[in-house]
This record gives structure tokens, sequence and C-alpha cells, in this order.
């Protein structure tokens, strides 16, 4: 997604006295890694028997009525939806649907589009990430982001991955984690003789696992995944699959996508959006993933799936 | 037809050039066969007598110009992160076509400026402060009577290049990529490391480039110049002690011509200027297409 110009960052990012506050209070909850889940976090899924892939899981977003619109222009109509620990969460539906902007909402990427303007609530770990108090890089931090495009910076490899960390203070011991990045992002081996090149010499493929890494350097809680393989082919499409199911365990990972199958092959739950009569994105359904394509309960995913749309 | 017209502007163009330059060096010859390199360092300058040397007005060329550049750097640089990364759109708006019209002030008119209210204000204020705080340095020396001085000259001269430097740092940082932005924005990065650590890398020659492109404006004024930097004629290492350059010089003299070799000398001048501010000028273009290839191969 491209943003038509250097708009300017109009949302405070200063360091208040509430934001250390808040800040902390978030690092608490997140490095509690393993599933420490309270009754209140639990997933109800009132309709279920208890099968579903979110059963017992913590809730790490809780959108409530997000509508979001561009200046005049309304590109998501209100939806509310739970993302839940340790899950792939799929974003699908066809161009302009919302999915991308919903995503970009979670770690406030959209802050810098002109004339964005969000409502309702989105809830990370229990805050509201666009509360007053919240320090927007904090939250950048805690929920990674990788684009459609792969953006290495024209810097070397270890430069890429190291830059983050360094600007942390996360000095120490930061040749074991460049390496340790590197492999999480399975691109250890390819480059390990080349830290020194820059990453610009590398593979489109290539580059999107460098930008994972980069990603994961800084251990975030979340990595946001904006079809991160649509510029691929198809075998590093399927290296970044292979990938997100290895960082299933440590990460939350929610990924939009334009490929149904990789949507399919890859995420616990799906949900799917499209475009009301108004033509403003909406939430259509939101399930487990095989349930969404098995068993759809709305006629519009059931034809957005089979392809009879889009 | 159009064809023709606009391959015959061009033609036009080369032959003015190849005219200007032959002139100016047809003209300096006299004196470029009697003087020889030694000129360039000489710094006698004394028309009746028939000596002429360069050497005090490339000193003064360069350091006026020099001080602009280092003044003028940082704050160009930083005005052009204010208008593209950090000022909101409003004010950008305001902020950016004036700056650009500060470059569009013709140089006589800050010349005027300069004698009426800088000169003055900087041999009152500036001067004696920076003599106080800095004195043990000899190049702030004791304030003059005046305050026309090659460190006026040299404000003067950071006024004038201060719009370049911004207005073209400005559009370079506007163009780099988004992606690359927000990308570094969502690794948790501040709007202060995104511009350190993305921002300024990747457009670090285009800047250089832009620099060396107000240098050469700098070398070459000559109007503004010569009304502020007070006309002297030996050496100082005081930048508070008047002085001449070579265009300023070229601009006091060339309507009262002692002799033949005056004029000569004063063409020699001129030759010295075309070769500084050419090369200037190749230089600044070698950086920027350099920079060219880099954001395109990133090698």
């Amino acid at each position: 997604m491209t943003l038509g110009d250097g708009g300017p960052i109009t949302l405070g990012e200063g360091a208040s006295s509430g934001t250390e506050v808040v800040s902390r209070r978030v690092r608490i909850q997140t490095t509690a890694r393993p599933q420490t889940t309270t009754p209140s976090q639990r997933a109800t899924s009132p309709d279920r028997d208890g099968a579903s892939a979110a059963t017992g899981r913590a809730v790490v977003f809780d959108a409530r009525g997000v509508s979001v619109s561009y200046g005049a222009k309304r590109a998501l109509a209100p939806i509310t939806m739970k993302i839940y620990r340790n899950l792939i969460t799929a974003l699908i539906g066809p161009s302009g649907c919302g999915k991308t902007t919903l995503l970009r909402s979670l770690n406030r990427m959209n802050d810098s589009v002109p004339g964005f303007k969000l409502e309702g609530q989105i809830l990370y770990h229990g805050h509201d990430v666009y509360g007053s108090a919240v320090n927007r890089v904090e939250v950048r931090r805690r929920i990674g982001m990788v684009f459609q495009k792969p953006n290495p910076f024209p810097k070397s490899i270890y430069d890429n991955i190291a830059w983050a960390p360094r600007n942390l203070g996360l000095k120490q011991d930061l040749d074991e984690r460049v390496e340790r990045a590197l492999r999480d992002a399975a691109l250890w081996d390819e480059v390990k003789d080349r830290l020194r090149d820059p990453a610009l010499g590398l593979s489109g493929g290539q580059q999107q696992r460098l930008c994972i890494a980069r990603a994961v350097a800084i251990e975030p809680d979340v990595l946001l995944l904006d079809e991160p393989a649509s510029a691929l082919d198809p075998i590093s499409t399927l290296a970044i699959e292979e990938l997100m199911q290895a960082l299933k365990p440590r990460y939350t990972i929610v990924i939009v996508t334009h490929n149904m199958q990789q949507a399919a092959r890859t995420a616990d739950r799906t949900a799917f959006f499209s475009l009301d009569d108004n033509r403003v994105g909406t939430l259509i359904e939101y399930d487990d993933t095989e349930k969404i394509f098995m068993r759809p309960a709305d006629t519009r995913t059931r034809d957005y799936v089979t392809g009879r749309f889009g | 037809m159009l064809y023709g017209l606009c391959a015959v502007a061009g033609l036009i163009t080369m032959v003015v050039i190849a005219e200007v330059v032959y002139q100016v060096v047809s003209g300096a010859s006299p004196a470029i066969s009697r003087f020889g390199l030694g000129f360039l360092w000489h710094s006698t300058w004394k028309p009746n007598f028939f000596v002429f040397g360069a050497g005090e007005m490339l000193f003064a060329t360069l350091v006026t110009s020099l001080m602009a550049l280092a003044l003028a750097t940082p704050i160009g640089v930083s005005i052009g992160l204010f208008l593209s990364m950090l000022a909101p759109r409003g004010i950008r708006g305001v902020v950016g076509p004036l700056i650009e019209m500060l470059a569009a002030i013709p140089s006589v008119i800050l010349g005027l400026w300069g004698v009426i209210v800088l000169a003055p204000f900087v041999q009152q204020h500036v001067e004696p402060w920076l003599h106080g705080v800095l004195g043990f340095i000899p190049i702030f020396g004791v304030a003059q009577t005046t305050g026309l001085s090659v460190f006026t000259a040299g404000l003067v001269l950071t006024i004038m290049v201060v719009p370049i430097v911004a207005s073209l740092s400005r559009d370079l940082f506007l163009s780099v990529p988004r992606e690359l932005q927000d990308g570094a924005a969502a690794l948790g990065a501040t709007r202060w490391e995104v511009i350190r650590g993305v921002v300024l890398p990747s457009t670090s020659s285009g800047v250089i480039a832009a620099a060396l492109l107000g240098l050469g404006r700098a070398l070459g004024e000559a109007v503004a110049v010569a009304a502020v930097i007070g006309g002297g004629s030996a050496l100082h290492a005081s930048l508070f002690q008047p002085g001449t350059t070579l265009a300023a010089r070229l601009i006091d003299e060339i309507t009262s011509l002692d002799n033949k070799l005056h004029l000569a000398a004063l063409f020699y001048l001129a030759v010295i200027l075309l070769v500084i501010g050419v090369l200037t000028n190749l230089i600044a273009q070698a950086i920027a297409s350099r920079l060219g290839n880099q954001t395109m191969l990133a090698r």
C-alpha cells in the first residue's frame, strides 16, 4: 500500500508521564509468553461447543465497533472481532474491502495518512491502542509489521537487522541477536557468509524474509503481515508460509492476503471482508478457517471462497 | 520546424558559452603571459604600478564562500527536514514558498540591506560578542568601525545559499520512499530515528550536491558581496577586517580602469572565477549522478 505523499505525522509521540505507565503494564503482560489465560480473556464462541481454534486462547486484539474513514471517505464500517494469541489469523476479501486498513490500524501505521480517523476501540491486551497516553512508538515496537513490497533499508544485511535493536538499546550480544533473527526467518544459511553485503542485492523472496527477520529481531508480540507473498514467486511464497508456521508458537500472526489458498493453507482463523451496498469495507464473517472455507454461514462468503465473486 | 527551433536554441546556448569563454580568456591573455600562475598567490594589487596579484581576493572568496557553506548547510538541511518531515501541512504551504521567495530577492537588494541593517548590527553586537567569547582564535579579531567585513559578507552569502540548500534538500527528503519510512517506523523507531537512520543516509550524496550548488552561488556572487565586504586590500587573519573577493573586485573596478593591463588582470580574475565555478558545478553534478545510481541500485 503506497501512501500518496510524505504526510505529516499528526498524532503526538512524546512520552508523556502516563505513557510510561501504560507501556510498562503492556510489557508485563506480554512477557508472560506461556499461555496463561484468565477467565475473562477466554474466547467466547456462543454458537459453538468449544471445538474452535480460538477456544481457551488469550485475546490479543479486541476490536470493538472499529470504523475507519479517510477524510470524508468511509473505508471500514464498524467491525467487532477478537484476535487470539499464537494463532494465524487471515484477513481475506476483494480489493478495497478495508482489510489492509484494519491491519495497519492495529499498530497505528495509518496515523500518518492524511485524514485518517478511527472510531470505536482497539484493545491490545486490554489497553486501548489509540488511548491518549499511549506511545505510538511503543505500540509498534510490540506489534511488528511486514509490508507487501519488500522494503529492506539501503544498508548491509547485518545492519538491516541490527538497526532497530540498536535504536532500542539492545546492544548486548547483537551478533547473536542478528543470527537468531536470521535463523528464525530461515535466511541464515543463505546469507551467513555475506552479512556485510547490501541487502538490496538479495532476491525478492530473500528480501522479504530479511524484513521478517528485521521484525522478529526486536522480539515483538504480534506480527502483522500485509500480503507478504504477493510480490513473490511460488517457491518464495512457500518459504514464507512455512516460516509463519514455525513462528506461530511464539507470535500472534495476522496476515492480509488476496490468495485464498494461502489463507486456507496457513490460517487458523479467517475473517472475510467485503464491500457493503455503499462500497464501504465491512466484516462479513469471521470463524475458524475450515468453517469459512467448508461451511460458510454467509452466502457472500461462499460465493467468494468458491470463486463465484471477485 | 519545432525540432529546428529547439536545435537552434540549443546551439545558440553552446555558441554563447564558447564565446564568453573565448573573450574572457583572450582578454586575460596579456595578464596571463605577464604574471603566469604566480598571479594566483601574489597579493599585491596596485593598478597604477602595473602590479597585480589575485591572492588576497582568492583567499577572501574562499573564506566568505566556505563560511556561507558551513553556516547554510546545517540551516538549510534543517529547514528541508522541517518542511518535508515535521511541519504540519498548513505551515509547509506557507513557509516553503517563503523560502523560495528568499532565493528570488535580487542580490543588490540584499546588499543594500546588508549595508544599512546587517553591517551595523554585526559591528555593534555580533562581532564584539564573538571577539569576547572566542577572541583567543585569531579569526575573531577586534571589530572594525563600519561592520563592512569579510564576516558580514559571509553572512549575506549564507542568506543567499540557505534557500538553495533548503529547497533542494526538502525535495530530496520527500523523494525517500514512503515504504522505507514506514518500514522503519514499524520497527518502533521514533521520528528522529527514522530521519537519522533512513532518510539522511539515503539522501546524503544529494545533500552534498545541494551544498556544492550553493557554494557555486556564493563563489560567483558579486554585487551583494561588494556592498558589504568593505574593499580592503591586505590579507588578514581576522574575519572582522574588510577585504574583497574576485567577483567584488571585478564589479568595483571594471568601470574605472587605469590601464590596459588592469583590464587584462580583471579578466584574469574572471578566468579564475570561471574555473572555480565550473569545477564546483561539475563536482556537484558528479555527486548527484552518483546519487541517482545509488538510489536505483543501492550499491
